[in-house]
């Protein structure tokens, strides 16, 4: 690792102050992501500007809507009463993160930051149509990821907290690495009253979309049959190693299935 | 030893197996090095140093995380047990003694963040089956035992506890 200054802001506004004054300057929360770049010398930063005393961790219920503060951990999220309650799907993608100990460090915040395109989370707030606050402004999901590892985020731009609406029914549903746990290819459904939306990471060369072909298949009847004959199109699909488009294609449809069922027997 | 050059250091004040520690640290420095090289607390191992096989497993304020991705200036205020700070004397900490008793170790490589992560996943949650056991895992590997006797170690420690 190169040589940095760790330095612990106060407050949001002090941290953006710091994140602007150089290019060389990068906000950190659970660094789980961040701190593995840094080792392996494939980034170099000046400052390094810790969120920890900000006080972004909160989860609260904001005019009967759920909001989770950026550093909220993994572990935080999967055993909070209130994110159990309200979006309970949410807590059960947050149990299903990386491992024990990442999920004790890695942040919701840092994980839209970062937009991996197989991270769990963006699934569920474009799903979700989630907004994502800032030391700005605030984002809509639909705004705020743009493509793999970009998002709306401006240099100094720091995430605060995420709001959920809360949906009738939603799950999410992943097909694992089956060594590294990542979101081959991992399904959000949420169905509201006047709308059923339907989002896909892990598969997308782009990065988390949505996926219209399910989506309406689903508003017609929000069922597991409902899918059974849609066959969606390998175009645009990542192909690597672990898997091909069209399997992941393949996959899409199944993880919707069983997100559906799950959703439903929730 | 690693180099750790470079200008940025910070004092950072921790407890460690319940004993206070004010110490110099460059601000780049991770903890598992801090732990190792600072203190000689060599107990806590490294094995992959990419956030993967969980032999750096440690607490930070009774929370399990791997100590080659976090920085010791990330430390300062917390309260940090490693394997070292489990017995009592002589005597073991139940889970120590559940991995001797099962044959839940080998070459004992992974052993130490086995059972740092082993003794978040029972507490309070005394009654865990075997999956849930398997599945809190996910984080450590091993190289020797195939698992068998580090589960049933696990699970020995969970009922020792439940009574
Ligand atoms: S050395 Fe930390 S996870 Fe392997
Ligand atoms: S006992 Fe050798 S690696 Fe686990």
């Amino acid at each position: 690792m190169y040589s940095f200054s760790y330095v612990k802001p106060g407050s949001v506004e002090e941290a953006s102050g710091l994140l602007s004054n150089s290019e060389e300057n990068k906000v950190i929360s659970g660094g789980m992501t961040l701190l593995p770049t840094l080792k392996q010398r494939l980034a170099r930063v000046e400052n390094l500007i810790g969120l920890e005393k900000c006080g972004l961790e909160k989860i609260t219920l904001e005019e009967g809507v759920l909001k989770i503060g950026a550093m909220a951990t993994h572990d935080d999220v999967s055993i909070s009463k209130l994110v159990k309650a309200e979006n309970p799907a949410i807590a059960e993608l947050a149990s299903q993160i990386g491992d024990r100990q990442v999920r004790n460090r890695g942040t919701i915040g840092g994980s839209l930051a970062n937009n991996d395109p197989s991270a769990c989370y963006p699934a569920a707030v474009l799903a979700l149509a989630g907004i994502i606050h800032t030391s700005k402004r605030y984002i809509k999901a639909k705004d705020f990821f743009v493509d793999l590892f970009e998002t709306a985020l401006e240099e100094d731009e720091i995430i605060t907290a995420i709001s959920l609406p809360k949906p009738e029914k939603a799950a999410y549903e992943k097909f694992p690495n089956p060594a590294s746990r990542y979101a081959m290819v991992g399904v959000f459904v949420a169905k509201f009253e006047a709308e059923t939306r339907v989002s896909v990471t892990g598969a997308g060369e782009g990065g988390v979309f949505r996926c219209r072909e399910i989506e309406s298949a689903l508003s017609n009847q929000f069922l597991p049959e409902s899918l059974s004959d849609i066959d969606i199109p390998a175009e645009g699909m990542i192909s690597d190693i672990h898997a091909e488009a069209d399997y992941r294609a393949h996959l899409t449809v199944e993880m919707a299935k069983r997100a559906v069922a799950k959703s439903l027997a929730r | 030893m690693k180099f750790y050059g470079g200008k940025s250091v910070t004092d950072v004040a921790l407890t460690i197996n319940n004993k206070k520690h004010i110490q110099n640290v460059p601000d780049h420095m991770l903890l598992v090095d801090f732990l190792r090289e600072t203190l000689k607390l060599t107990g806590t191992h490294i094995g992959c140093d990419t956030s993967q096989c969980g032999a750096c497993v440690i607490h930070v304020n009774g929370k399990s995380i791997k100590s080659c991705t976090m920085l010791a200036v990330q430390a300062d205020g917390c309260e940090i047990t490693t394997i070292e700070g489990l017995a009592d004397g002589d005597i073991l900490h139940p889970m120590q003694q559940a991995f001797h008793e099962n044959h839940g170790l080998q070459c004992g490589f992974c052993t130490p963040g086995m059972i740092m992560t082993a003794i978040e996943l029972i507490e309070g949650n005394t009654d865990i089956t075997e999956q849930q056991i398997r599945h809190g895992l996910e984080g450590n590997l091993c190289r020797c035992t195939g698992y068998q006797n580090i589960v049933k170690s696990i699970q020995e420690a969970a009922r020792i506890e439940h009574h």
